[in-house]
């Protein structure tokens, strides 16, 4: 396929990046690129890639909006493990946590303003799995797992 | 993000014509509502143009604000056009179903293309 980039090593061992961030707007770019970067050494398409760094943000962009309801001093940590059929991209906050996590994951329920709610249904969607773990007042961590056969 | 505003004549109307430039996410949104809603409420047009050649990347942010602004705008008798969006782009405002509410040329051809080369 012309628009596939070549793996250039497999992974024998799996690789670990951690990455801790405050929950500014600005930081969502630096997460997609953290997890372009990682994901960009195993055998995927641009479209793929795209789409992986569409949910990528979406789980930041929540983390900061939900989790943290704008406030731009939280810490997010994101932790991206590459092994060998799969890449995992854990994003956890320390925010104010999702009191139900399966009708957040409902596509079009949003709670505020001018959005679309469509952040989990994009991380779905361009993702291979999506787990969520929550509880009211304990913080959030949402994982992303894109497999690689 | 980049951010410029021209008026253009199509089919007879006079439409507002932005060209827009960057990753349109959540550091974006912003401003690019805040720009848009001045620029709209300076424009005497109802009809939105929004040149999407060098827009790079767009989320669920992104989208949220094209959306307000159909709510606002073409639920008045307005309209909104797309053009010009690359696959990343064309491809998430397919997927929010967005194409539905909002005109979104595709990557080749589309009638504003044909007017253009009339």
């Amino acid at each position: 396929m012309k628009d596939t980039i070549h793996s250039k090593r497999p992974v024998a061992v799996p690789n670990v990046v951690k990455l801790e961030f405050f929950s500014r707007s600005e930081n969502v770019s630096l997460a997609r690129l953290a997890a372009a970067a990682m994901a960009a050494e195993r055998q995927i398409s641009m479209a793929e890639l795209d789409e992986l760094k569409v949910a990528v943000s979406e789980a930041v962009s929540n983390a900061i909006i939900h989790g943290y309801q704008g406030k731009e001093d939280g810490l997010i940590t994101m932790t991206l493990i590459s092994s060998a059929q799969r890449l995992s991209i854990s994003v956890h906050d320390d925010g104010v946590g999702i009191e139900d996590v399966e009708q957040a994951m409902k596509a079009n329920f949003s709670s505020s303003g001018e959005r679309m709610g469509l952040g989990f249904a994009f991380m779905q969607a361009f993702t291979d799995g999506v787990e969520v773990t929550s509880y009211p007042g304990a913080g959030a961590t949402v994982v992303l797992h894109k497999d690689f056969l | 993000m980049d951010f410029k505003t021209e008026h253009k004549n199509y089919q007879g109307r006079d439409w507002l014509v932005v060209a827009v430039g960057g990753e349109l996410d959540l550091s974006a949104a912003g401003p690019f509502k805040d720009k848009l809603k001045t620029a709209l409420a300076k424009s005497r047009s109802r009809c939105l143009m929004l040149d999407f050649s060098r827009v790079s990347f767009i989320d669920s942010s992104g989208l949220g604000v094209l959306m307000g602004r159909y709510r606002e705008l073409a639920l008045n008798g307005g309209r909104i056009v797309i053009r010009h969006a690359n696959d990343q782009v064309y491809r998430l405002l397919t997927a929010s179903g967005l194409d539905r509410l909002i005109e979104v040329e595709p990557p080749v051809g589309g009638h504003f293309a044909k007017e253009e080369r009339e």
